[in-house]
């Protein structure tokens, strides 16, 4: 409470009566009101929104829900895409370091994971916001936990849940008929047809992810990956993985000499016949690529033995935002029923939604109803329990080893 | 200052009052220096700091060596390093190589003149967008393998072959090649016109010598020390290259530049100590690698001389020149194909391997990403034209400077000019990124356009410096004694009559302006993003059909600006025959 009383001292005036409301339960009338007054002091604002742009359905996305900011509420949304959030979490720090505390050249960030963790210990986020959002009630923090805690680490009200992720595996059904559905058969996969399989190249994203449902998958007590990397040497604790790597890689496409740089690369590879195995991170995503002409109809989605990786993915708003209160109506907007019906068609992007849909009103679950089936997703129940995200701290032991390992 | 350097650029002090028209224009070349050398001063000194610990605003204030250790233990730099260099010096040779050959064999043939007009819009194509298309060509499941399978090959999937970012780096030796070949060629063309070489040709011709032998032994010696700061700034660029290298380079370990750029952006601040000594390793390495070449032209010099004079004639040159079309022919097709691809791939709606073309058409991909690409391209447009614009601006006053002060440029001036064409991007652009962010000139456009600018200069420097150097002197003179002042003579004589010339060195600068990539990565603080860094964000991905799109408009704009450049004259001086040309 004294630590972010001395950050408000700092702060614009506004920002300091959001932080009351983050604190202050108001009457209901009071946070309209207050919600009101972001509206008014948004209309103008150009808020720079900066995420991942390696996806063409993200970016067609983004770009219908700015078009509809723009015009409901006259906030400007320009998508700034990036390679990797990384870079962007460098820069803010760099802008904290030279004192650069307000007026950021970010005002909006697509996040999540260890990115979220350096953002919160560096204190880079500024105060609580997701409380002040009307739509926020909407989300299913009770049926969707990770919506509040990111990677191990507790949101707090740093950052707003967008959609929900899970990995998953995609195959064509008429070049491979049955997948490998464990990472040992998967192995004798390679092994058999050596260049059938690979993954991006660390720290790509998805290139992590693989490493971390590989350890999950291989060791004999994936708790302890919920816990931070502690004294014991984390190679070791990650044998298992290294052990399977050292297997895997000489059958990997390029004899494990190139690896594709991100995880869309994995779909084009996919279709080009080059690999026989691909995954993602959006259920749907098959279904996406087989409606834009990515993917032949007979792409099929699969799950892993024993489950796989699920998180969700978030927006945070720096602490020196130039266009904070326009940054808070582009999320509001981003959660509000309307704006995730269109995320989760398949059609469009194919993000699945972290609003709690069956108590929506009627009006509003509509949108969610009208939704067609994916041709090539799985059912809801066929996804099983997401496997949780081990502690932020693992994601850079397993990338420096990696590199270590392969990477020279 | 400005004394301080004009000094140092070489030129007479007080030379400007030697003739009329000093005033304003004195200062030009003055502050064409300032403005190229202080942001890589600025910059230099922003890496070279922290590559020695010192970086106040991390609270690292003591000198210390543990960013050099950091990177020596770093994993894959020695071998990003051998790679570099390999990259580096083997395309380098291979560009110079199959420049002197080609220049040897069609010296003062037809196809000699028809080749300049070839080289332009090669040179126009940015890297990115060449490379891209280059990957779409080479890859295994690429246009050429799509070509010629299943029916020759037998391959009915795409072959696991190693060769675009393959380890040994020969998709990027490929792209530099294809990419410096055109302006070293260029660039010899005009040392050629410069040496005036025919008289003494015609003499070596008479005494029984070859063509091709003759211009080894007479021509070349004299055309080299001409092209040697090009080749340089070939040899720099080709060490340091990014944008080409992220999309054919290896990636296990990559070139040492990426290495450096991954560092630099790494949430972990503290990393950007040992990427500062990354980027000072990459400056030694361009300087080692230069000093190398320097002795190698000197051994080579000493070496050749029994060979120049050991009175062999040497053929008609015929399969010598046969020879020389190879690399050119192939060069043109792999070019051709690599844009070609962008287009079929922009209008495919479907195009599985291993069809030899699209199955299924459809403007759609141009109708979806279109719109976004607006933001973009008017940035690229934007800035390109007012880097353009500048350093025409300070081109032409250094030139009319000249002109008026009746100096000669010096040597040292040349060099001074070609240094951010010799210092890598890597290797001062960090440091300009830390005084801009200082400033909170990040994000904004005059960072943007000055640090376009750097680079634009030198090029349009280079491109109009002949062309106002041979004007005859007498036009402005005639001019001159009929009253007019030096002003009018510039904007109304001279102006006019080199209309052509700079044009084309505008389209040339403005080319240069499109094709950056790491300073607008750099100074547009990701707020800021051109055609370039998009096609580059996109070059994974699922979608061949967005990158092409991507790619290429980010092609086609430079290219528009040289039609324009070739049109304009054509359409304004449709009744002057004699400046057309």
């Amino acid at each position: 409470m004294f630590r972010a009383a001395i950050r408000a001292r700092r702060m614009p005036a506004l920002a300091l009566i959001l932080l009351f409301i983050a604190w202050l339960p108001g009457t209901p009338a009071q946070a309209e009101d207050d919600w009101q007054a972001v509206l008014e002091a948004a209309r103008g604002q150009t808020v720079y929104f900066n995420g991942w742009g390696g996806s063409e359905q993200v970016n067609g996305y983004v770009a219908w829900a700015a078009a509809e900011t723009e015009a409901r509420y006259g906030v400007r949304v320009v998508h700034v895409r990036i390679g990797d959030i990384a870079e962007v979490v460098a820069r803010i720090l760099a802008e904290k370091i030279a004192g650069r505390d307000s007026g950021g050249t970010v005002d909006l960030m697509w996040i999540n994971g260890e990115n979220f963790a350096a953002m919160k210990a560096h204190d880079l986020l500024g105060a609580p916001f997701t409380e002040a959002l009307p739509n926020f009630a909407l989300v299913d923090t009770v049926g969707l936990p990770t919506t509040l805690v990111d990677f191990t680490v507790p949101t707090d009200g740093l950052e707003a849940p967008w959609g929900m992720a899970q990995l998953v595996f995609i195959h064509d059904t008429a070049v491979l008929p049955t997948p490998p559905t464990t990472l040992q058969t998967l192995l004798m996969h390679v092994e058999a047809n050596p260049g059938r399989f690979t993954y991006p190249l660390p720290p790509a994203f998805h290139g992590t992810t693989f490493l971390k449902q590989a350890l999950l998958s291989l060791s004999p007590n994936p708790e302890r990956f919920q816990e931070p990397v502690g004294d014991t040497d984390p190679v070791a604790e990650t044998a298992a993985l290294w052990d399977y790597l050292d297997r895997l890689h000489p059958h990997l496409w390029r004899s494990g000499e190139a690896f594709p740089p991100d995880g869309p690369t994995l779909i084009r590879l996919l279709d080009d016949g080059e690999i026989d195995v691909a995954f993602s991170f959006n259920p749907q995503e098959a279904s996406a690529a087989i409606e834009n002409g990515l993917l032949p109809d007979t792409a099929r989605t699969y799950i892993l033995d024993g489950g796989t990786l699920g998180n969700a993915h978030f927006l945070a708003i720096p602490y020196n935002a130039n266009a904070r209160e326009g940054a808070l109506v582009f999320v509001d907007f981003l959660l509000s029923p309307e704006a995730q019906a269109r995320k989760a068609d398949y059609r469009i992007w194919g993000d699945p939604s972290v609003l709690n849909v069956s108590e929506l009103p009627a009006g509003e679950r509509a949108h969610f109803e009208a939704l067609p089936p994916g041709p090539a997703t799985l059912p809801a129940n066929a996804l099983g329990t997401p496997l949780p995200e081990p502690h932020p701290s693992w994601t850079g032991a397993l990338e420096a080893e990696w590199l270590r390992r392969y990477g020279g | 200052m400005a004394q301080a350097v004009r000094r140092l650029a070489g030129v007479r002090p007080g030379a400007a009052t030697h003739r009329q028209g000093g005033g304003w224009i004195a200062l030009i070349p003055s502050l064409t220096l300032i403005c190229l050398l202080s942001p890589i001063i600025v910059g230099l000194t922003g890496t070279v700091l922290p590559a020695f610990g010192v970086m106040p605003a991390l609270g690292a204030e003591t000198p210390t060596l543990a960013p050099w250790s950091d990177l020596m233990a770093a994993p894959g730099v020695g071998r990003g390093l051998l790679v570099t260099l390999w990259v580096g010096i083997g395309s380098t040779v291979i560009s110079l190589a199959i420049t002197v050959t080609i220049l040897a064999a069609w010296h003062g043939r037809v196809w000699f003149h028809r080749l300049r007009r070839v080289l332009s819009p090669l040179l126009a194509t940015p890297h990115a967008g060449l490379a891209i298309g280059l990957a779409f060509v080479l890859a295994p499941a690429g246009w050429i393998a799509r070509l010629i399978s299943p029916w020759a090959t037998g391959w009915d999937r795409p072959p696991d072959l190693l060769i675009v970012n393959d380890p040994y780096a020969i998709a990027l030796i490929i792209g530099l090649v294809l990419k410096e070949t055109p302006f070293l060629l260029l660039m010899g063309i005009a040392a050629v016109h410069q040496v005036g070489p025919d008289p003494a040709l015609q003499v070596a011709r008479t005494a029984g010598y070859g063509p091709v032998s003759a211009w080894m032994r007479i021509v070349l010696p004299r055309v080299y020390p001409l092209i040697r700061l090009p080749i340089y700034a070939v040899l720099a660029f080709a060490l340091s290259v990014i944008d080409m290298s992220l999309i054919l380079g290896p990636n296990t370990p990559p070139t040492l530049a990426v290495m450096v750029l991954r560092w630099f952006n790494d949430p972990d601040l503290t990393m950007r100590l040992m990427a500062s000594a990354g980027a000072c390793l990459q400056i030694a390495v361009v300087a080692g690698a230069i000093a190398a070449w320097r002795l190698a032209e000197i051994v080579i010099a000493v070496l050749a001389r029994p060979v120049l004079s050991d009175g062999r004639r040497g053929g008609s040159g015929t399969a010598f020149r046969l020879g020389s079309a190879l690399p050119a022919v192939i060069g043109l097709g792999l070019a051709g194909l690599a844009l070609a691809s962008l287009g079929l791939w922009s209008l495919a709606d479907r195009w599985r391997y291993p069809a030899a073309l699209p199955t299924a058409w459809s403007l759609e991909t141009w109708g979806r990403t279109l719109p976004g690409l607006g933001r973009p391209a008017w940035i690229t447009l934007a800035t390109g034209v007012a880097a353009t614009a500048i350093a025409l601006v300070l081109v032409i006053g250094c030139l009319e400077y000249e002109r008026r002060a009746g100096v000669k440029p010096t040597n040292r001036a040349l060099w001074l000019l070609y240094t951010p064409l010799l210092v890598p991007q890597i290797g001062f652009l960090f440091g300009v990124q830390t005084a801009l962010v200082a400033t909170q000139l990040d994000g904004g456009w005059i960072g943007l356009i000055w640090s376009h600018l750097l680079f634009v200069l030198p090029y349009v420097f280079l491109a109009l410096a002949d062309p106002w150097r041979a004007l005859d002197d007498r036009y402005a003179r005639s001019a001159a004694c009929l009253g007019a002042s030096p002003n009018r003579v510039l904007f109304r004589v001279v102006l006019p009559m080199l209309l052509r010339p700079v044009l084309v060195a505008a389209a040339i600068g403005f080319s240069v302006s499109v094709a950056q990539y790491l300073p607008t990565v750099f100074a547009g603080a990701g707020r800021l993003t051109t055609l370039t860094t998009e096609a580059v964000g996109l070059s994974g991905g699922a979608d061949r059909r967005v990158l092409a799109v991507t790619a290429f408009t980010q092609t086609a704009l430079p290219l528009l600006g040289f039609a324009a450049a070739l049109a304009i004259p054509a359409i304004r001086f449709r009744h002057r025959q004699g400046l057309r040309a």
